[in-house]
């Protein structure tokens, strides 16, 4: 599906990609305190990738984010989110209960939130890219 | 009639004309590039619903990298629909008594916007009003995805999660032999 690309078509890549890449970590971080969150955030940063594949091929996308190391992604995600799930049943709470995380409870709800939401970005990148990726293996 | 009126009206009808195209239209390519248009328009109407994060998802997951991976899917299938030859009465039956379920299953919601709403007055109220104080972030919506229903969007996270690996199972090829494989 790689397009043989134009020099305009790279160029405009090059602006625009490192936009999008910043948006999704924005949108990612931001998430409490405006619109957005982890599902989001990963569909957009795995926009910036697939942009980046269609422009400059896969071999060259893969050089940077091997599909390998998407595949433990997808996984790792998942296992953030759960794990601090099972972080606070250690820690004497109920499953997926912040508040026993750190002393305060608005501070504790923080971390969770920060960290399952980081997992969620994670998780949706990771699987958004996979899929094209595989998509774009299928077509050769 | 007020702005906000005449946009849904506007963008309503959009919609339903973008569904009718989207049923007609025999060229696949076109199709997903409609679907894409029809996720737009969707998110302009979370907008103006002020559901500015359900929005935000649409028009990043529906108009953006859905219509991607439809035309990677179209590359791989092909691009014209085909014709089934079969008689069209019986899927008009079925969707004519499925959509009058529908229909009938809509007559006792509360209208639109009504305060007493079951949905306005279960839970809805004290995560407004308590969230500030529990939570301590000002997007509601995010305390309500991460915190309250933070076992819902887990389960969530892994129904994508087990999307991609129905993917990998059906086009992925194990590593070691895909170069015997292509020769």
């Amino acid at each position: 599906m790689s397009i043989k690309s134009s020099l305009i078509l790279r160029e405009v890549c090059k602006v625009i990609i490192p936009a999008v890449v910043l948006f999704a970590l924005y949108v990612q971080f931001h998430g409490d305190y405006g619109p957005g969150g982890g599902f989001q955030a990963g569909v957009i940063f795995a926009a910036a990738v697939i942009l980046y594949t269609l422009v400059h091929g896969r071999d060259k996308a893969q050089r940077i984010l091997p599909a390998k190391i998407i595949r433990v992604f997808v996984a790792l995600g998942l296992l953030l989110y759960a794990g601090v799930g099972v972080a606070a049943m250690l820690m004497g709470g109920n499953f997926l209960d912040y508040n026993v995380l750190l002393h305060t409870n608005q501070h504790a709800q923080h971390l969770g939130i920060f960290l399952i939401e980081l997992g969620v970005g994670i998780t949706v990148a990771a699987v958004m890219i996979i899929i094209f990726y595989s998509l774009d293996e299928f077509t050769e | 009639m007020d702005i906000e009126t005449i946009v849904n009206i506007s963008l309503l009808t959009l919609l339903a004309l973008t569904a009718i195209m989207l049923v007609r239209l025999q060229n696949l390519l076109a199709v997903a590039l409609l679907s894409g248009i029809y996720s737009l328009l969707s998110a302009g109407l979370f907008v103006s619903l002020d559901a500015v994060d359900v929005a935000f998802t649409e028009a990043a997951v529906g108009a953006g990298l859905t219509t991607v991976l439809l035309l990677g899917a179209i590359a791989v299938t092909g691009r014209e629909h085909s014709v089934s030859r079969h008689s069209n009465i019986l899927p008009l039956v079925v969707i004519s008594i499925t959509a009058a379920a529908l229909i009938y299953g809509t007559l006792d919601m509360p209208i639109f916007g009504d305060p007493t709403a079951p949905i306005h007055v279960h839970v809805a109220p004290r995560y407004l009003n308590q969230s500030g104080e529990e939570i301590g972030i000002p997007n509601v919506v995010t305390s309500v995805l991460a915190s309250y229903r933070g076992y819902d969007t887990l389960g969530e996270v892994t129904v994508v999660f087990t999307a991609a690996i129905g993917v990998l199972l059906l086009l992925g090829k194990p590593n070691k032999n895909r170069d015997s494989n292509k020769k």
